[in-house]
C-alpha cells in the first residue's frame, strides 16, 4: 500500500494561535559569571576555577554536537548585541512573546548544571543561583514568564529545601526534574523529593536532555546525534513506566508530571503495552491497582514540540485523541533548532475546542494561570 | 483461528541446563565446563526468567524441566495442533551473556550444535536462528560460516540490546557474513544487560524491563539506519522479534523528522528512514501490543504502511495469546495469508530450498 | 507576472545573496558561481526565512564514511531546522520531488533596456551604465 504523500500547507496557518501558552521557552545567561551575583564567594570562585562536572568526558558541551551553532540554537536568534539565543529578554519579546502575543512562557533553564552536578553541594549552590537568576533576569522584569524550580535530584535535603523555598512564589510554575537520573524516577530514593513537589502545588516537569552517566540507549553509546536525538524518548518511556510500576501515582495522587520537547506519538503505543503486559505480571506490582493507561490519562502531560510529523497529517488526530486532547500542551522551544512556529507547527486544522484546549486552557488549569 | 500451513517465525526451545550442551561442545570446553562446574547452571537470563508467567503459559508448562525445554511437550502442545509448515527455533539463553569471548562462543557452539541435533534431526517442521556471540563480531562470523551450508538455519540471532548498538561499523564481519549466506539479522527482544535498559537507569521490576524491551529495537534500528548498514549491505535483511509492534509508526515519524535536519551527520542516509524500514525490515507480531478498538487498530496497520511487514509468531511457550487468538481480531482474510505464510516465505528465502545438510 | 528590477549585479558579487520584497512577498537573490537564483524567503516546512540561512555545499557520501563535499555554495540550509535546499532549483534535499522551494525566474539585464521600459522599478533606480538582476514575480 502505498503511504500518501505530505502536504506542507504552509500557504495556510492551521489555526489562529495568538495568546497561546508557550509551555517550553529557553532562557540564557550572557556569560556564566551572570550567576555569579546569587553564589557565596566560595562557590564562585570553584566555578570558576573547577567549575561544572557532570557524568561526561566533556566538560561544557555535548559529546553528541548539535548541527547548530550553539549547541543547537535558530540561526536567526543570535542577538546583534552579543550573548547567545536566550539570553537576550527583548529579541525573546520581538521573536516570540510579542510577536505572538503570548499570554505566559514557562521557562525550561537548561543552564547552571544544576541536576547533573556531580559536586552535589556545589550543585544546590547552582539551583539556588539559577532560580534567582531567572526571577531576576526574566520573571520579574517580564511578568509572562514563570520560572522552574531547579534542584538536585541525587541529594534529597537540598532538593526537598529549594522546593519548600519556592512553594507559594507564584512566579515559579514547576519543579525542572532531569528525566535521566542515577536511577529511574519511580524508585524510592525520589519519592519524599516527588512527594514535596506535590504537596507544594508544583507540578514536575521532565525537561528532556540530562546525563544521567549511564548509556543513552540499552543497547549502549549511539555515535551519532540522529540517534541521540530520538533517545531522548526511551528515557522518557523509561520514566513513564517506572512511574506507573512503582505505583507512584496512587501513592502521590497529587502529582502532575508534564514530559517537555520528549515528543508525544509514542504515549499511546507505551500506554497499550503497559496494559497488555500489566495483565500478565501483576503479581509482581500490586501497588499498580489499576490499567496503567488510566494512570497515564490523569496523571501526565505532553508539549507538542518538537511536533511529531506523521506520513499522513491527519493521523495527529488520531494520536491526540489516544493521548487526550486535555493533556497536550503547546510549546515552541525557543530558540532551539527545532523550535515549532505556532501558525505552521500543526500540518492539519485542530477543531476549535482541542485548539483552545492545547494553546492555552490546558496550561492555564495546570499551571493555575489567571 | 491459525490456518494450518501457518510459519511460525518465533518459538523457544530452552536448553534445559548446561549438561546438556555437553556432548555437543568440543572436548576442550566439555572438559573445561566440567572443570569449573559449570553444567549445573541452566545460565537463565535476566531477560526472560523461565518461569514468569509472560514467559510460561500455563497450558504450555512441560511435565518436567523448563517451558520449551521438551520436543515432544512442543509437538503436543503447538506443532501437532497447530500444524505449522515450519517454526523457527529462537534460543534465548546466558551463552549470549558470557564476557569472556572464546566460552560464549564455545557454548553458542554447544547451543547450535544441541538445537541441530536434538531439535532439527527430530522434527522436520523445525528451523532455527544460529546463536552467535554478540560481542564478537569476527567470532560470531566464524559461527555463521560454520553452519551456514546447513540450510535448517535460516538466520542469526542477536537480542536488542548488546554492549554497543547494533549498528555500529565494529559489528559489521557479522552482517557480512549473514549477507553472503542470505540470512536476515533476527533481532530479538531483550538485553545482555550491559547497560540499564535506558539512560534513565535501572528500573526494579520485570514488567518495567519487558516493556522496555520496545526501547531497545527502536534504538537497534535507528542504529542500523544512522550506521548506514542498510547500504553498506544491501542484501540484508532484518527481523525484529517480539517487539510489540505498534511502537514502529512512532519511531519511523521521528526518523523521518530527524533525518530531514540531521541527515547530513549521515550522508549515506540518502532515503527518507520509513522507507527503508518499509524495504528491508520485518517484525513478529506477537506480542501485539494491540489498541483497545478495532478502528485504532486499522489506522495503525494503515501507519505501518506495508502488508509485507508482518510475520505470524506463536512465541511458545511465552504467554501472550489464549487459545489460538495468536492475531489480533477481525484481520483481512488476504492479510492473514500473507502474515502466515507470503511474508515469511519472502524473508527467510531458505524455507523453500532443499534442506541438505 | 510582471519583472521587477531588485538589484544591480555589483550588489550581489558571487557567493552573495540580498533579501527584497516584491509584491509583498520576500525573496532571496542569490549569485551562484555568477549565475542569479530567486527564491522565496520561506521554507515550506514551517515559514522560517529560509533565505538567511546559510549557504553551503552539498555534504554526500556514496558508502558509510566516505564523505564527499560537492558542489560549493549551491545549497541553502534553513535556519531553523536545517533543511537544506538547491538554491538554483528550489528542491529539498531530502525529498527533491514533494517538497520545494518555490522559485521565480531571475535575468541579467542591463540599464539601457530597462531605461527603456516595460519593467517595474520598484526600489531601485535605473541608471543606464550599470546591469541589474531582475525578477519575474
Amino acid at each position: 500500500m502505498n503511504v500518501a504523500l505530505r502536504d506542507p500547507r504552509i500557504d495556510r496557518p492551521a489555526q489562529t494561535h495568538l495568546g497561546f501558552i508557550d509551555c517550553d521557552v529557553h532562557p540564557f545567561f550572557r556569560t556564566p559569571a551572570d550567576f555569579d551575583p546569587f553564589l557565596s564567594q566560595r562557590w564562585r570562585e570553584h566555578r570558576q576555577s573547577i567549575g561544572n562536572r557532570s557524568r561526561q568526558g566533556l566538560a561544557r558541551t555535548s559529546l553528541y554536537p548539535r548541527m547548530s551553532p550553539g549547541n543547537g540554537m535558530r540561526g536567526d536568534s543570535w542577538p546583534k548585541a552579543g550573548g547567545p539565543p536566550g539570553s537576550d529578554l527583548g529579541l525573546m519579546r520581538e521573536q516570540l512573546l510579542d510577536l505572538f502575543d503570548v499570554r505566559y512562557g514557562l521557562l525550561a533553564p537548561l543552564v547552571g548544571g544544576a541536576a547533573a552536578e556531580r559536586n552535589v553541594e556545589f550543585g544546590a549552590a547552582m539551583a539556588v543561583a539559577v532560580n534567582e537568576w531567572q526571577c531576576a533576569a526574566f520573571c520579574d522584569p517580564e511578568p509572562r514568564l514563570k520560572a522552574s524550580v531547579q534542584i538536585t535530584l541525587e541529594h534529597e535535603a537540598s532538593a526537598l529545601a529549594e522546593i519548600e523555598r519556592r512553594a507559594g512564589d507564584a512566579r515559579f510554575a514547576q519543579v525542572n526534574i532531569p528525566p535521566r537520573g542515577l536511577e529511574p524516577l519511580g524508585r524510592h530514593r525520589y519519592r519524599r523529593i516527588l512527594a514535596a513537589c506535590a504537596a507544594n502545588g508544583f507540578p514536575i516537569s521532565l525537561h528532556l536532555g540530562g546525563t544521567s552517566g549511564h548509556a543513552s540507549t540499552g543497547g549502549g553509546w549511539p555515535s551519532f546525534y540522529h540517534e541521540e536525538h530520538p533517545s531522548y524518548v526511551q528515557s522518557m518511556q523509561t520514566l513513564v513506566t517506572s512511574l506507573v510500576c512503582e505505583g507512584v501515582l496512587d501513592e502521590i495522587p497529587d502529582l502532575k508530571v508534564v514530559m517537555v520537547e520528549g515528543g508525544f506519538a509514542w504515549l499511546p503505543a507505551l500506554a497499550w503495552r503497559l496494559d497488555k503486559h500489566w495483565k500478565r505480571l501483576k503479581a509482581e506490582v500490586p501497588g499498580l491497582k489499576r490499567a496503567p493507561s488510566e494512570i497515564i490519562r490523569e496523571h501526565f502531560w505532553v508539549t507538542t514540540q518538537p511536533m511529531e510529523e506523521p506520513e499522513r497529517p491527519e493521523d495527529m488526530l488520531r494520536t491526540i485523541e489516544w493521548i487526550g486532547p486535555e493533556r497536550v500542551m503547546f510549546s515552541t522551544d525557543y530558540p532551539h533548532w527545532d523550535q515549532d512556529d505556532p501558525r505552521y507547527a500543526f500540518k492539519v486544522p485542530l477543531p476549535d475546542d482541542w485548539a483552545r484546549l492545547v494553546y492555552r486552557e490546558n496550561a492555564q488549569a495546570l499551571y493555575r494561570l489567571d | 483461528m491459525i490456518p494450518a500451513g501457518a510459519i511460525d517465525c518465533d518459538i523457544h526451545p530452552a536448553v534445559p541446563s548446561v549438561r546438556d550442551l555437553l556432548p555437543h561442545l568440543e572436548p576442550y570446553w566439555r572438559e573445561h565446563v566440567l572443570r569449573r562446574g559449570l553444567e549445573r547452571d541452566n545460565f537463565e537470563t535476566s531477560a526472560y526468567p523461565p518461569a514468569a508467567p509472560i514467559n510460561a503459559r500455563p497450558d504450555w508448562k512441560p511435565p518436567a524441566g523448563p517451558p520449551g525445554g521438551s520436543l515432544p511437550a512442543m509437538q503436543a502442545h503447538l506443532l501437532d495442533p497447530v500444524r505449522p509448515a515450519f517454526a523457527i527455533c529462537n534460543v534465548i539463553h546466558g551463552a549470549q551473556m558470557i564476557f569472556s569471548e572464546d566460552l560464549s562462543l564455545a557454548l553458542c557452539r554447544g547451543i547450535n550444535n544441541w538445537l541441530a541435533a536434538e531439535w532439527l534431526d527430530r522434527d522436520d517442521r523445525l528451523r532455527a536462528s544460529i546463536v552467535v556471540p554478540p560481542h564478537s563480531p569476527e567470532l560470531a562470523a566464524e559461527e555463521i560460516e560454520r553452519l551456514a551450508g546447513d540450510r535448517r538455519f535460516v538466520q542469526v540471532l542477536l537480542l536488542a540490546m548488546a554492549e554497543i548498538p547494533l549498528g555500529r561499523r565494529l559489528m559489521w564481519p557479522l552482517y557480512r557474513a549473514a549477507e553472503r549466506h542470505g540470512l536476515p539479522i533476527g533481532i530479538h527482544a531483550g538485553s545482555t544487560y550491559r547497560h540499564p535498559l535506558s539512560a534513565g537507569g535501572w528500573g526494579s521490576t520485570y514488567l518495567e524491563d519487558y516493556v522496555s524491551f520496545a526501547q531497545g529495537h527502536a534504538a537497534a534500528l535507528n542504529s542500523l539506519l544512522a550506521e548506514g548498514v542498510f547500504q553498506k549491505f544491501p542484501d540484508l535483511r532484518v527481523v525484529l522479534i517480539e517487539s510489540g509492534v505498534t511502537w514502529l509508526p512512532a519511531s519511523m515519524w521521528r526518523f523521518n523528522k530527524t533525518w530531514r535536519g540531521v541527515r547530513a551527520e549521515i550522508p549515506w542516509l540518502n532515503r527518507l528512514p520509513a522507507d527503508i524500514v518499509r524495504e528491508r525490515v520485518r517484525l513478529t507480531a506477537q506480542p501485539f501490543d494491540a489498541p483497545p478498538d478495532a478502528a485504532s487498530l486499522t489506522t495503525i496497520l494503515e501507519q505501518l504502511g506495508s502488508e509485507s511487514m508482518l510475520l505470524f509468531a506463536t512465541d511458545y511457550p511465552h504467554w501472550h495469546y489464549e487459545g489460538e487468538a495468536a492475531l489480533p481480531a477481525g484481520l483481512p482474510p488476504d492479510l492473514v495469508r500473507k502474515i502466515t505464510l507470503d511474508n515469511p516465505l519472502a524473508t527467510y528465502p531458505r524455507l523453500q530450498q532443499e534442506t541438505a545438510r | 507576472m510582471a519583472k521587477h528590477v531588485v538589484a544591480t549585479v555589483a550588489e550581489i558579487p558571487p557567493g552573495g545573496r540580498k533579501i527584497v520584497t516584491v509584491r509583498g512577498r520576500e525573496i532571496g537573490v542569490f549569485n551562484v558561481d555568477g549565475a542569479f537564483h530567486a527564491l522565496i524567503n520561506r521554507c515550506p516546512h514551517q515559514g522560517a526565512a529560509l533565505c538567511t540561512g546559510a549557504i553551503v555545499s552539498r555534504l554526500e557520501a556514496p558508502v558509510p564514511g566516505e564523505y564527499r563535499l560537492t558542489r560549493p555554495g549551491t545549497m541553502i540550509r534553513c535556519p531553523w531546522h536545517c533543511w537544506e535546499f538547491d538554491i538554483a532549483t528550489g528542491q529539498s534535499w531530502c525529498e527533491p520531488d514533494d517538497v520545494k522551494a518555490r522559485t521565480y525566474n531571475v535575468s541579467v539585464e542591463p540599464g539601457e533596456a530597462l531605461a527603456r521600459g516595460p519593467f517595474t522599478a520598484e526600489t531601485v533606480p535605473v541608471s543606464v551604465e550599470q546591469d541589474y538582476v531582475v525578477v519575474e514575480v
